[in-house]
């Protein structure tokens, strides 16, 4: 018999820690003597309450999307992939490469081209770490955290001595042709009367990160690839006893985690900045792991996780804008979000279980 | 007649909504050996845990010798008399026995006064039970049966006059299980009460004067063992009759399916763990290998399955298959014919995580008839695939959208012989086919592997339970330290001999059987030793 029934497990558990980390915020804003209820107000006013907030959540909500979904299928793989950032900003370089030397005729096919580069990029630099597990025996968590810092390195040389365009002074490339540029929701969801959308970044990217996650549930639980990665993830010496590749599988799977986390440049990169810059992934790389343990590694559990996070970096900056709360303590927020919906789990889970076994007891 | 040594009334135990223990009541009296048996998951190890202090009793009373006792921990136990020898032995490898024996009741913060003391106790009980043991030898140098003595020795030097074994045989050869029953004889002798937790008749039979027989939770009867006979118990324990003995007719072996040739693995330390093993199996007949745990024949196991790889020529039908390269994995076997129940179906046979119907397809999951198109799986197929088989092997409950690990061991083990079995191969490799599965689903299972011999197909048997090899072999192989050390036909052996094969003695010792088998263990360990480094 499983501890608790599976929507419980789902929802509620989250639900919990989401209520306690709001009231231990709570605390934290009346102890630095602010109104906590105000402070509610202003980011669900600065997120929710206008179309441009929105816009701005959406915006957020598709870079999580793409990284959450990258930790989750590696982690299927039980590879522990905290190699996003990196991969976020290789996938960055290839969207600006594919946007800056390939004359696209129009958006559609420049963000087909953008697309599998970014998604290329992003997959060859999980490449690395994901042969050197499967085949050497490096533990994943330290190359990929490695390949951060290379990757930051790299992307630093390539835009100060590559990229910038004579002339520039900040480490950027130059602004990519008009004709790479994505609809952003203002154009798409605008009409003559109303403005909708106003000024945020949200573009077309937030569909192709929607379909990312159905197309990623459909992997892992409808294709034969999928149940060998969920199978190797499970028990690496059933696998073996299967048949089933574990060089192959490590590195496939690391591969689709890279790809999926590249393709996030489309979003920051290609829909927002159009054109590279440096740290373009605003520490969307790691906000995924908090968004792929929170949404219980399933693809729509991080859809749901995304726009939560995604209402929170919005609501926060919004909050940092309009209040006397500094900066540091939207921060302080965040992590208590990603501490409790994720580090605490057990915290809430286990009294949650011995509650519906008593219950269940009861009943018999 | 004298209080009982121990005496147990209305113990009851819940976890959760399982109720592991229900109203047990027990009177063990002093002086005797009192076995307690019950299938796996029957409730016979959380009594005993109560009894040890590892858990509380939710309701019920603990008498030791006529006295009310509370025992709410290991130290309460020890000082009422109890001691426990548990089936995994708490020992600290790289201390000497004196080391391990004063370990927790030390006199103080020095330790030579304590340990001369202990020398001196050892000395004494050894010659008093006729328990010995080299106090200065360090554990891992002792063999599995030594190390089980220490255990027993520790307890005794801590005055225990209640000695609680849990299925202390689990990890002997025969011989060295004789052995252990001789000292418990002794122990008896002494005046000591011995309580015996097995899943094995024949030890019952043996050596208790009073049995308990426990079924799902509850004690379904105390009788005197004089007075009863395996086949009772059998039913006791079951709740229903059961056939101990397989049914089957002689064999009708064909032609060779599978021929192993000078076969030799060397794991990952660099020890050798097959040293050139040649065998074959027939078309139509069941070869048995008997041995101890750990002496080559999971490692024979794993490279006809495709889990390692080896060096040597193992043919199919005939043809010759890949020991090394692309095609040695478990894809590539089970397209030759071969199908394999594994040892550990927790580990390798299934994904507990997955469901019933994830787990059907396991291994055959690049079967055309489980997918739907190039891109996805037939789920559909697989599930109504699941059902039918769940159907034919008595899967219970038969829900394929259950978690594997929310069936009983029984049902597991069903679920992957179902998956294997009806894959029509023409080999079946089969480890431990029985471990931890309860005697209804034992029975069913021989009866599957029986039937699938005299389709014709060639069965290879790994198992460590020498009665199931005795039972359903057609040719028995013994193994000790990854080599064959003969073969016999089951009519014309019998346990003692292939006790013996087991430890690594042919032919009759010339000195003690003790010391032979003793001595073939530590050559055993040299070697492995000697290759590690």
């Amino acid at each position: 018999m499983d501890k608790m029934p599976a929507w419980a497990d789902a929802i509620l558990v989250p639900l919990i820690s989401l209520i306690l980390a709001a009231l231990l915020s709570s605390l934290v804003i009346l102890g630095i003597g602010e109104n906590p209820i105000d402070a509610f107000q202003q980011m669900v006013q600065g997120a929710l309450m206008q179309s441009s907030g929105w816009g701005y959540t959406l915006y957020y909500a598709t870079n999580f999307m793409f990284t959450g979904l990258c930790v989750a299928v590696a982690f299927h793989a039980r590879l522990f992939n905290i190699g996003g950032e990196g991969q976020v900003a290789l996938g960055g370089l290839g969207v600006a490469l594919a946007c800056l030397y390939i004359p696209w005729p129009h958006w559609s096919l420049a963000l087909l081209g953008s697309g599998l580069a970014a998604a290329l990029f992003g997959a060859a630099w999980a490449f690395v770490p994901a042969y050197l597990t499967a085949k050497r025996g490096s533990h994943i968590v330290i190359t990929t955290i490695m390949f951060n810092f290379i990757a930051a390195s790299l992307l630093n040389y390539v835009l100060v001595n590559v990229l910038r365009p004579t002339g520039a002074m900040d480490p950027a490339t130059a602004k990519f042709p008009e004709a790479t540029h994505l609809p952003s929701f203002q154009e798409m969801f605008s009409t003559a009367e109303t403005v909708m959308f106003r000024g945020s970044p949200a573009n077309i990217s937030f569909f192709i990160a929607v379909a990312a996650c159905c197309a990623v549930w459909a992997l892992l639980w409808r294709t034969r690839l999928g149940y060998e990665i969920r199978a190797f993830g499970h028990s690496e010496s059933a696998a073996k006893y299967a048949g089933i590749n574990p060089v192959r599988i490590t590195i496939i799977a690391m591969l689709i985690s890279g790809a999926l986390a590249g393709m996030m440049a489309i979003n920051s990169t290609q829909g927002e900045a159009e054109r590279l810059v440096l740290n373009a992934s605003e520490g969307a790389g790691f906000i995924g792991i908090a968004v792929a343990l929170m949404g219980r590694n399933h693809p729509f559990g991080i859809f749901l996780a995304a726009l939560l996070f995604g209402f929170l970096y919005q609501g926060g900056a919004e909050l940092a804008f309009w209040s006397g709360i500094p900066r540091e303590l939207i921060v302080v927020i965040q992590a208590l979000v990603i501490l409790f919906t994720g580090a605490l789990d057990n915290m809430v889970r286990m009294p949650l279980e011995k509650l519906f076994l008593a219950m269940r007891k009861g009943d018999a | 007649m004298s209080a009982p040594a121990i005496e147990l009334r209305g113990i009851s135990k819940a976890f959760g909504p399982v109720q592991a223990n229900k109203d047990i009541s027990i009177a063990v009296q002093p002086g005797t050996i009192h076995g307690i048996i019950g299938e796996n998951g029957a409730g016979k190890s959380t009594l005993m845990s109560i009894l040890y202090g590892f858990y509380k009793a939710d309701a019920g009373e603990i008498f030791i010798k006529g006295q009310p006792t509370q025992i709410p921990d290991s130290q309460a136990a020890i000082a009422a008399g109890i001691g426990m020898v548990f089936q995994h032995f708490k020992l600290v490898q790289n201390f000497t026995v004196l080391e391990n024996v004063i370990l927790g009741v030390e006199d103080g913060a020095m330790l030579r006064p304590s340990l001369a003391k202990a020398r001196k106790a050892l000395t004494q009980i050894a010659a008093e039970y006729d328990l010995h043991v080299d106090p200065d030898a360090v554990i891992e140098t002792l063999s599995v049966g030594h190390q089980q003595r220490v255990e027993i020795l520790k307890a005794l030097y801590r005055q225990a006059d209640i000695l609680i074994l849990d299925e202390p045989t689990g990890v002997l050869t025969p011989a060295e299980a004789d052995q252990l029953f001789r000292i418990l004889a002794r122990l008896k002798e002494e005046g000591k009460t011995i309580i015996l937790i097995t899943h094995k008749l024949r030890e019952i039979m043996e050596i208790t004067d009073t049995v308990s027989v426990m079924r799902r939770g509850q004690m379904t009867a105390t009788v005197k063992t004089s007075e009863t006979n395996p086949e009772e118990l059998a039913e006791l324990m079951v709740g229903r009759k059961v056939l101990l003995r397989v049914e089957k007719a002689p064999s009708n072996p064909g032609a060779a399916v599978l021929e192993v040739e000078n076969l030799r693995v060397v794991d990952s330390f660099g020890v050798e763990r097959l040293r050139g093993v040649s065998l074959h199996v027939r078309q139509g007949e069941i070869l048995g290998i008997a041995g101890v745990a750990g002496n080559g024949q999971s490692e024979l196991l794993e490279v006809l399955g495709g889990m390692r790889s080896g060096e040597g020529r193992i043919r199919v039908n005939g043809e010759e298959i890949d020991l090394t390269g692309k095609h040695s994995d478990g894809q590539s076997r089970r397209k030759r014919g071969i199908a394999h129940v594994p040892e550990d179906r927790q580990e390798e046979g299934l994904i507990m995580e997955y469901m019933a119907w994830e787990n059907v397809a396991f291994g055959y999951h690049h079967d055309p008839k489980y997918q739907k198109n190039a891109l996805f799986m037939d789920n559909a197929a697989i599930r109504a695939d699941t059902a039918a088989k769940m159907e034919k092997f008595d899967v219970r409950p038969p829900n394929p959208r259950l978690k594997a690990r929310n069936f009983s061991g029984g049902n597991q083990q069903k679920i992957v012989v179902a998956r294997e079995i009806e894959r029509d191969p023409d080999i079946l490799l089969i480890g431990q086919p029985t471990r931890g599965v309860d005697i209804g689903a034992i029975e069913f299972i021989h009866e599957q592997i029986i039937a699938l011999r005299d389709s014709g197909k060639a069965i290879l048997l790994v198992s460590v339970e020498l009665d199931e090899i005795m039972s359903l072999s057609d040719r028995i192989a013994v193994m000790f330290d990854g080599k064959i050390m003969g073969e016999r036909l089951p009519s014309e052996t019998d346990e003692r001999e292939l006790g013996l094969l087991m430890a690594g003695i042919s032919g009759e010792p010339e000195g003690s059987v003790a010391e032979a088998v003793a001595e073939q263990m530590r050559k055993k360990e040299e070697r492995e030793a000697e290759q590690h480094g």
